[in-house]
């Protein structure tokens, strides 16, 4: 057994099932949990003497809408496929779903980064918010301190709400911006834009002037040499 | 009348010393700041999306300009990730070249640190120095891709081309004597591991003309010893790290403890803080100028002795010689498809991170099997440092608010992305 498969073992004992080992690549960990479990995994990742992660070196919102579609059908390909004509609405690209459709619950994850120092170790935890139309999840401010500003701006970026934030405001977004930006249904021209009206003599917001293009769309491809099946040591039974 | 208890100021966003578009929102008794608020995101960007809705290759020249005086380290970041999915190892000439620029960017960076921070405190003298050297390793930049800051060099699989035989050159002009180029251009006579040479040759004389100038000096210690304390307790649940966690006492070094490319074969050393403060710190950086140095003089060795590829063989990642994309068909659809489409990286999600000057700059990327990332997240050294601010500086007086600001190396491209 390799060292990592080791530490995930001790790892897995340590969480006693509130929280599964995910795939990822041979030399990683991730882990997901139950969003009702994240302070609990989280504090036991951070104390318990075994694993010890002092510190949390990131926290990403993801948004996994439109995760696995295309603006291109290449499967049955090539009848209508060079035409480049994909098509949009409202700057969304409305292609084929390929993959199944996504369960519920499943739409916005908190995805930290940690490590433990003392351990010289790097840990993924993963959370998915419960409710995808008002994603809202424990903050983890608490348990690390640099979980502050990743989390406000997850929560302008994405609109997941943290429970226990002390101070959940808007990061990087304008003063009085609307929406949550890097949503996959927000488009990637926005929906206003300003310039500086001379007879008013101040800047005013109008809606986008300009329509939304895609230059290379988004393909997904079969590729033997990927295929998981077909390789070695990949997946949380290899680690 | 009331007694006035507290005011608020507004510190920039346009101050010299917010290095960048920082509104500093403080809250002060009398000269003591009781709170601080920044405000961040004038300079955001939406790199993250951007990147998202463009193949992977096109979006290695905005990471350039995230950190934008460590430019090089933050691509290494984004094509190590896309390298890790790929399940790519670069060529080893490949691997040396990175971690020669990626330690040229350190000195670059921590030069434009070192006269920005003294400047900010009132030291003008090191700021003149810090850029005359600053100059030539920009040339090494442009001898190698084109550009003085946004070189968009390296790629998936290795470095986009070898290093040149020849140097950029001075010429003569009306500000400049045929004497005087003549002179600047001694060491530009042979190729860029030359030049590199000798700039590794007297590099270490110009970090003692730094340390003359401020190490002992005693106003730049009354600004900077005792001023921002961290302990190593609050550094790492801050999330800090690079020289702002090393300045708290943490021997903490991706280089060393998590290595990748080729540090693991170089020799060089750690340099950790006791204290904590901002003068810690500032001898930390100094140190490391002198270790990076070492790292490049390391590097230009091996290079010298040992030519080779510096790209992966996989036509499914590098474009095809344009030679063979005249005669051969195969690496005419192969540039057709890598330039129109790209290459689709296998479905995953990894996080690659490297020692960037400021600290771990990190890339969480997760993708679906696209062409496009799914998710790129940018971890920025610099925002967590920021986050920390409000508590490093309450209690402190107004003026050292700029010392704590110009220790922590703010650049707001990372910060904002």
């Amino acid at each position: 057994m390799t060292d990592l498969a080791a530490f995930a073992a001790t790892v897995d004992e340590v969480l006693a099932g509130s929280a599964q080992r995910v795939d990822s690549l041979p030399d990683e960990l991730a882990y997901e949990c139950e969003p009702a479990n994240l302070l609990a995994v989280a504090t036991a990742l951070r104390d318990h003497p075994a694993l010890r992660f002092e510190m949390l070196v990131d926290l990403a919102g993801v948004d996994y809408l439109d995760y696995g579609r295309t603006e291109w059908k290449t499967f049955s390909a090539t009848g209508s496929g060079f035409s480049r004509g994909v098509t949009r609405q409202g700057g969304r690209p409305l292609g084929a779903v390929e993959s199944e459709e996504r369960p519920s619950g499943r739409r916005f994850a908190v995805v930290a980064q940690l490590l433990s120092i003392s351990g010289n170790r790097r840990l993924r935890l993963r959370s998915f918010c419960v409710d995808d139309e008002e994603p809202i999840i424990d903050s983890l401010v608490g348990v690390w301190a640099s979980a502050n500003w990743f989390e406000r701006e997850a929560f302008d970026l994405f609109g997941i709400l943290f429970r226990g934030h002390p101070d959940l405001r808007r990061l990087l977004t304008d003063y009085g911006f609307i929406g949550h930006p890097f949503r996959k249904d927000f488009p990637l021209i926005g929906n206003v834009e300003v310039r500086y009206d001379p007879i008013k003599q101040r800047v005013v917001y109008e809606p986008v002037s300009i329509e939304s293009r895609t230059l290379v769309p988004r393909v997904i491809r079969h590729d033997n040499r990927y295929d998981p099946a077909l390789i070695e040591g990949r997946g949380p039974a290899n680690g | 009348m009331a007694e006035i208890q507290s005011y608020t100021m507004n510190f920039g966003p346009q101050h010299p010393a917010a290095h960048g578009v920082l509104r500093l929102v403080l809250e002060l008794d009398g000269e003591v700041v009781q709170k601080a608020d920044p405000h961040i995101g004038l300079l955001h960007r939406a790199t993250e999306k951007l990147a998202e809705s463009k193949p992977f290759n096109q979006s290695i020249g905005y990471m350039d300009r995230l950190d934008y005086v460590s430019m090089m380290c933050n691509e290494h970041a984004y094509v190590m990730a896309i390298e890790r999915l790929l399940g790519v190892t670069p060529p080893l000439r490949a691997q040396y070249i990175r971690t020669m620029f990626d330690e040229i960017t350190r000195i670059l960076n921590h030069l434009m640190w070192l006269g920005a921070h003294g400047l900010d405190i009132g030291a003008m003298t090191v700021f003149l120095l810090a850029f005359k050297e600053r100059e030539d390793l920009m040339d090494c930049y442009e001898a190698v891709s084109g550009t003085r800051m946004h070189a968009t060099y390296y790629r998936p699989g290795g470095v986009h081309r070898d290093l040149p035989r020849e140097m950029p050159k001075y010429q003569a002009s009306r500000w400049r004597s045929q004497k005087d180029a003549d002179r600047l251009n001694e060491a530009r006579a042979a190729g860029l591991l030359e030049f590199i040479e000798d700039f590794t040759r007297r590099f270490p004389k110009a970090v003692d003309e730094y340390e003359t100038l401020l190490t002992d000096n005693r106003i730049w210690k009354q600004r900077t010893v005792n001023i921002g304390v961290v302990s190593p307790e609050r550094a790492m649940q801050l999330g800090f790290s690079g020289p702002m966690l090393r300045g708290s006492g943490i021997a903490w070094d991706l280089r060393k403890l998590q290595p990748y490319e080729v540090y693991s074969k170089l020799d060089f050393d750690i340099p950790v803080g006791v204290n904590g403060d901002c003068y810690d710190r500032y001898l930390v950086r100094m140190e490391e100028l002198r270790q990076s140095n070492r790292i490049v003089a390391q590097c230009v060795e091996w290079l010298k002795r040992n030519p080779g590829p510096v790209m992966v063989a996989d036509a499914k990642v590098r474009p095809p010689r344009r030679e063979n994309m005249k005669g051969d068909m195969e690496s005419l659809i192969h540039h057709f498809k890598l330039m129109t489409e790209g290459y689709c990286v296998p479905e995953g999600e990894t996080y690659a991170a490297v020692e960037a000057p400021k600290g771990e700059f990190g890339i969480y990327l997760v993708s679906d099997g696209a062409n496009k990332p799914y998710r790129l997240k940018c971890r920025a050294p610099g925002f967590a440092h920021l986050a920390a601010l409000e508590e490093m500086v309450t209690g402190h007086m107004l003026a050292d608010v700029v010392a704590v600001i110009g220790t922590q190396d703010i650049v707001f491209g990372e910060i904002d992305r």
